[in-house]
């Protein structure tokens, strides 16, 4: 089962899903013909293609929408808000290429403010899946909401076995003493690479998968947070606006306080490149952030050296 | 409630345009009323008084009856400062009592400067320009795929389109060969404080939806025996949206305020609106009826 094949699946079972594209096909090539007239290409028209989704779900349908993430969240941000947000319509955004996952093409092209925007919007949802598996577990009970939802869409094969699905809540990998990662999205893969390497040099370490920025699992991350040891997040996105400023939120609103230590994009856009070039300059690979974090630690005695081999992203245009 | 035969072949007979002006004339009324205690878009709501008592009272299958009906004909006003006469065309064809209207601006109440949903008969709130024509798309496509046959009708201000999705919205629209989508244009002439012409240049208009793919037909949007003929020929063409371009008079039945490029929006004192009244009745003297003059 891929990502198309689900949705196929799904809307030949529900008429209201309709698949709408702005000329992005890479995910639903095959879909015109099964679908007949629930499969609407609107052309390179992001801003008008949100519009007329809104229309469709005025009407009873939910649109599953498709174009590159940067220019859903940013372009068509004021039809999204505007549009979906403010009459609460069950359009559900699949943003491809969100974050990393943009590789190659440059700043234009990296949606690395989207958790930022989309949570922003009243009632919006926001999903970032860690893989392909992680994606296709928790797309059923996206699509079946009656909420307006943001999906970070990730089809990289699946390096870990991936819990059910359940609304809002995260998928805890391990509980540790020492450390845990909160991280969301492409980058559990590495996250998991870490987590092994920080284990091997005798740390204590959790991870948490949260799945979704909004439902946010807000016992997880509390839990971890009073479990008192160092809190990492962990995302392609810029540091304000992401992971880290939920958690700040979270924690003010809590009147805790915890060791944080963020690792996500600071004030710059990243360096384009071959996805394991990102990676590796920007420092997000496995044995980048085992570093980052022992370094955080004190950790003088290892040097986390084991290189980590990063699986190039296939880019379907 | 005011409902002529819808579709009859004959031209509009003049009793017929006579009871429609008197219920224009009442819905200018309400206009005025809505322009002090803060004030509305009265200019901009003038000029389309008459193109939306003509679609509500004579020419859509939409009434208090039917507001839920998925077979209903839809009316999306994208360019929401007109909702004035929007609120006064529903008060009076009974979408909404009249005395809703002493709510204006109030928080008690959601009639403000542009459409919401929580009044009867809007189909979708606007007020941020060029949003509805993809909207309307998204609707008439839906309506095309269940084999429905109404009318799908997007009003937008001819400033409104300086806004390039409207354009994006008709081109697909056209690829897509939507029939049952109009976009009426009210030609007023006027974006929001400066003269259309004199800032971004609309005209040659006609010429320009056609390049993009829909047939169009251009009249005074202030004859209803126009108008008639107008849109009981929807649709154009059985593969190309349709495009009506109303020419209008913004301001228009008050020639104090017509054609002025700063009655756009307008806060008038109560004495203001007391002649204001008198004036408008003194244009439209023969028609009026036994509505009673009066200032909330």
């Amino acid at each position: 089962m891929n990502y198309e094949q689900l949705i196929h699946e799904t809307a030949l079972a529900d008429e209201r899903l309709l698949v709408m594209t702005a000329e992005n096909r890479a995910l639903i090539r095959n879909l015109p013909g099964p679908l007949g007239p629930r499969f609407i290409d609107t052309g390179i028209t992001e801003q008008t293609m949100i519009g007329a989704a809104a229309g469709l779900a005025l009407r009873g349908r939910v649109p599953v929408v498709h174009a590159l993430a940067t220019f859903l969240t940013l372009r068509a941000f004021e039809f999204i808000r505007t549009d979906v947000g403010i009459p609460h319509l069950p359009v559900k955004i699949s943003a491809f290429v969100p974050g990393f996952l943009s590789d190659g093409n440059g700043p234009t092209h990296q949606a690395i403010e989207d958790v930022s925007l989309m949570r922003g919007i009243p009632g919006m949802t926001v999903f970032a899946p860690a893989d392909e598996q992680d994606m296709l577990v928790m797309l059923p009970a996206i699509w079946a909401s009656p909420d307006p939802a943001y999906l970070r869409v990730n089809t990289r094969p699946a390096t870990y076995e991936h819990a059910p699905y359940e609304m809002g809540k995260a998928e805890i990998v391990a509980e540790g003493t020492d450390v845990t990662i909160l991280t969301y999205g492409m980058l559990f893969e590495q996250t998991l690479i870490a987590r092994d390497l920080l284990t091997e040099a005798g740390y204590s370490v959790g991870l948490v998968n949260l799945r979704s920025l909004k439902p946010l699992d807000e016992a997880a991350v509390l839990k971890v947070v009073k479990g008192g040891s160092l809190v990492v997040t962990v995302e392609d996105h810029f540091q304000t606006g992401g992971l880290y400023s939920i958690l700040a939120e979270l924690l003010l609103a809590n009147e805790l306080t915890a060791k944080v230590l963020p690792l996500a994009l600071k004030e710059r856009w990243y360096k384009p490149g071959l996805l394991s070039e990102v990676l590796e300059y920007e420092g997000f690979t496995g044995q980048h952030i085992a570093r980052r974090i022992g370094e955080r630690l004190g950790d003088g005695e290892h040097t986390f050296g084991a290189k980590t081999k990063v699986v190039e992203n296939v880019f379907a245009e | 409630m005011l409902r002529c035969a819808l579709h009859d072949n004959d031209f509009m007979t003049s009793e017929k345009q006579d009871e429609l002006k008197a219920l224009a004339l009442r819905v200018r009324e309400h206009i005025v009323r809505l322009s002090t205690d803060g004030g509305c878009f009265t200019g901009a709501s003038l000029s389309c008084a008459d193109l939306l008592v003509y679609l509500y009272a004579d020419f859509l299958n939409v009434h208090p009856g039917n507001l839920t009906d998925p077979e209903r004909d839809y009316l999306f006003l994208s360019k929401g400062h007109d909702v004035p006469a929007l609120y006064g065309t529903f008060a009076e064809l009974g979408f909404m009592p009249k005395e809703r209207l002493a709510n204006h601006l109030k928080s008690n109440d959601s009639i403000y400067w542009h459409p919401n949903r929580s009044v009867p008969g809007v189909e979708f709130h606007s007020g941020s320009l060029g949003h509805l024509p993809s909207v309307a798309l998204g609707v008439a496509l839906d309506a095309r795929m269940r084999g429905q046959n109404q009318k799908v009708i997007v009003i937008t201000g001819d400033g409104e389109l300086n806004e390039g999705t409207c354009w994006e919205a008709l081109l697909v629209a056209s690829a897509h060969k939507v029939n049952n989508l109009t976009i009426v244009v009210d030609r007023n002439h006027f974006q929001a404080n400066i003269a259309t012409e004199d800032l971004i240049p609309l005209e040659p208009l006609a010429p320009k939806f056609e390049a993009f793919g829909a047939v169009v037909k251009r009249i005074d949007g202030h004859d209803f025996a126009a108008l008639e003929a107008a849109f009981t020929a929807l649709p154009f063409s059985q593969d190309k949206p349709s495009v009506i371009i109303c020419d209008t008079v913004r301001g228009r039945g008050l020639p104090s305020i017509e054609r002025r490029a700063d009655r756009w929006f307008c806060n008038f004192s109560s004495d203001e609106v007391i002649e204001l009244l008198k004036e408008l009745h003194s244009q439209e003297a023969t028609i009026l009826t036994s509505e009673t003059l009066t200032v909330r």
